[in-house]
């Protein structure tokens, strides 16, 4: 595997796959001492075009786990900001010898872009409202771990939210559904892609009529933005008709798991403490978000079996 | 006295006739059509078509302000290659062709390249802003003839029946750039199955067909006449047949891009491929050349937008729309087979003529006493387009490493060959 870019590249194999590496880098993040020489001399580029936190510290957190070096091409101080366009400065850091780039960036297309330019693998962190495979794999691993199963068949997974804005969502839909599981879109139809009919999901307008059969409920974030651009008329209309309240907390089936790939809007989509739901699996996300990208760094960098050994 | 030129052996295309003869030019003009002609130079064209020069009613040749896009000469001599003898400047350069000024200058350069006529169009507002009418009696003054914000629509509908109104007075088209704004703010490609997986925003169809309705009943009740850009739609083409059957002084032109390529390319995110109006659906393409067909649509036109590479190196959102389009005009058409070679000599010269009123020089009949501008073109070769060989200053064409059918050997522009066996002359 050369590029990270989408789910769809990725495909089941590629999916399976990572998510059994997972395992091992989990194990390896139990150790006292959670570094492996497998990746020294590799040097990981992380190339942010749009403000992040944790997807970027989680990458960086992978890589140095995994002895690779790092170094993190900040924007606001780079010279994109003196009119140098984007394949000058991904030529430049792959003159001084870099093997892959992680890249978010607001437009569609870049990690593909980028390709052409470099040497280097690609990994997509996040390109506009298209992917964002690596959280797809952090949310499948997470619920692989919860429920200790290995496909998702007959599982029903409710995504409730801006599907047509969020990667996470496009990125969510191929994975699950990759895995098996029955995915429902729940959204207001502003808040969907214009045309749906061709991908393996059911749609919802009401949350309320979905929430009792749903075996993970998948909340987005709302970007207030999405009020200005009149796709919903009030954040207090949205947050009452697909924000995750205590009633429908007590609407949920007792072992319903709750996700939600961060950061929460509280008082919008998230009406409640994430700890107020029993099976709530945000913090895991997080956690496992290490161990997933470093299953990726390693699929992508590694060469083959050296991830014995101590740092 | 110049020397003469012989087309030996091409197929004459003329609207009422259609002979193997030669052609024979002299000071300007066709002097003779027959068998067994000699002249200074003779041009061989066995097994080619000899017709008008073609028109393009929509050429963006950047200059002035995006030089480094395209020159009026590079771009004239783009289009002498591309069989043309006249190409409509759209008026979007900087300063923008809305002062006399501006018109004269484009003009002469013109000149001064002196590979084709380059027929300045003039905006319909100031600045193309939309907001108040361009000096329009002034610019007609000085010989334009179709008035266009193209690369903006007129938002405003009163501003734009006022437009109208005083542009019948003047006795010019208005050429519309149809797109309602509000639908297609931050749009990258056609609202689809395929910008749902990709994540980008869509430009609806209904924000093209919207104002063609709107411009189609101001032409009701204004009289004046009108030409719709670049129509992409099914919808705008049925809105078109319609306001036709209605007997409204209604042109559409529509663009070998759109009558070639879909909206599934730009999931490659190769934003050579982004284009405004969008790519479509293939139904789209079939509406559109059925419209070819049976006489809604009058004009193949270019589009022809150069842009420099560096401009089109960034993401999809960014980079600016459009594509190259004169040199493989005719070679996109031909290899779509989609109408007799007649009807593309209609489409390509004798319809557009007429819509930019350059009917007395351009677009006639080969016969002895026209002017001297032809086309001589071999419908049957096939080559292969590199986008490196191309003479436009940018190259951006969609169509690189793709072969075409159907490739221009020889051009004439005013007596002289501008373009010989392939090669420009100057």
């Amino acid at each position: 595997m050369k590029h990270l870019r989408s789910i769809d590249e990725l495909g089941l194999d590629g999916l399976t796959g990572l998510l059994q590496l997972t395992d091992h880098m989990a194990e390896i993040n139990q150790r006292p001492v959670p570094k492996v020489p497998a990746l020294r001399g590799r040097t990981v580029a992380s190339l942010f075009f749009e403000d992040s936190t944790r997807t970027r510290l989680s990458f960086e957190t992978a890589a140095k786990r995994l002895s690779a070096d790092t170094m993190t091409f900040n924007v606001s101080t780079s010279s994109v900001n003196k009119g140098e366009s984007l394949r000058d400065t991904v030529a430049t850091i792959t003159d001084m010898g870099v093997d892959a780039f992680v890249v978010r960036h607001k437009s569609v297309g870049i990690p593909w872009q980028i390709s052409q330019w470099t040497t280097a693998s690609i990994i997509n962190a996040g390109d506009g409202a298209h992917q964002h495979p690596t959280q797809a794999l952090v949310d499948c691993y997470t619920i692989r771990e919860a429920t200790h199963a290995q496909s998702f068949a007959g599982m029903k997974i409710a995504i409730v939210g801006d599907i047509k804005h969020s990667r996470v969502a496009r990125s969510n839909i191929q994975a699950f559904s990759l895995l098996g599981a029955k995915v429902t879109l729940v959204a207001p139809p502003t808040l969907l892609p214009p045309d749906v009919s061709h991908w393996p999901v059911t749609v919802a307008h009401k949350l309320d009529e979905v929430i009792g059969q749903t075996d993970v409920l998948y909340m987005l974030r709302l970007q207030s933005e999405r009020m200005a651009q009149g796709h919903v008329p009030t954040l207090r209309e949205y947050s009452e008709q697909y924000g995750l309240t205590h009633k429908r907390v007590l609407a949920l089936k007792s072992d319903a798991i709750v996700m939600h790939p961060g950061p929460m809007n509280r008082g919008v989509e998230m009406q409640i403490d994430p700890s107020d739901v029993k099976n709530s699996l945000i913090h895991r996300q997080v956690a496992n978000g290490v161990s997933v990208r470093m299953a990726v760094l390693f699929e992508l960098l590694g060469s083959g079996s050296n991830l014995g050994g101590q740092a | 006295m110049s020397q003469s030129i012989v087309i030996k052996g091409a197929t004459v295309v003329n609207r009422e006739s259609q002979q193997v003869a030669d052609v024979k030019i002299e000071n300007g003009f066709v002097v003779e059509v027959a068998k067994n002609l000699k002249g200074d130079l003779q041009l061989d064209a066995s097994g080619c078509i000899v017709s008008s020069g073609f028109v393009d009613l929509h050429a963006h040749l950047r200059e002035p302000g995006k030089e480094e896009a395209e020159t009026i000469e590079t771009g004239s001599r783009a289009g002498a290659l591309g069989g043309y003898t006249a190409l409509v400047a759209m008026p979007n350069t900087d300063p923008p062709q809305d002062s006399v000024a501006v018109i004269d200058f484009v003009r002469e350069q013109g000149k001064r390249a002196g590979l084709v006529d380059v027929v300045p169009s003039g905006c319909i507002t100031l600045g193309r802003q939309g907001e108040s009418l361009a000096p329009m009696a002034e610019l007609s003054l000085a010989g334009v003839t179709l008035f266009t914000d193209d690369g903006n629509g007129v938002q405003d509908a009163a501003l734009m029946r006022r437009a109208l109104e005083y542009a019948r007075g003047l006795g010019v088209t208005l050429a519309q750039h149809c797109e309602v704004a509000e639908l297609t703010k931050g749009a990258v490609m056609n609202e689809c199955s395929c910008c749902t997986d990709l994540g980008l925003p869509g430009w609806p169809a209904i924000a093209e067909e919207l104002m063609v309705f709107r411009d189609i009943e101001l032409v009701r009740i204004t009289g004046a006449s009108m030409h719709f850009l670049h129509l992409s739609t099914k919808r705008s083409v049925e809105l078109v047949r319609a306001a036709k059957r209605d007997g409204l002084p209604i042109t559409a032109e529509v663009t070998p891009h759109h009558l070639s390529l879909t909206q599934e390319l730009l999931a490659s995110y190769d934003s050579v491929y982004k284009v405004n109006p969008p790519l479509r659906s293939a139904e789209d393409i079939r509406a559109l050349k059925d419209g070819l067909r049976d006489g809604t649509i009058d004009a193949i036109a270019t589009d022809h937008a150069p842009h420099p590479r560096r401009d089109k190196e960034m993401s999809l959102d960014l980079a600016p729309p459009g594509m190259l389009g004169l040199e493989t005009a005719l070679g996109v058409v031909l290899a779509e087979g989609m109408c007799e070679i007649r009807d593309v000599v209609a489409l390509m010269s004798w319809n557009p003529a007429k819509i930019a009123r350059i009917g007395s020089t351009h677009g006639l009949d080969v016969v002895a006493g026209a002017n001297a501008n032809l086309c001589v073109f071999d419908p049957e070769l096939t080559w292969s387009v590199d986008p490196d060989r191309l003479a436009s200053k940018s190259t951006n064409t969609p169509y690189a490493g793709k072969t075409l059918r159907g490739r221009v050997r020889h051009t004439i522009f005013k007596g002289t060959a501008t373009v010989i066996d392939g090669q420009a002359q100057k």
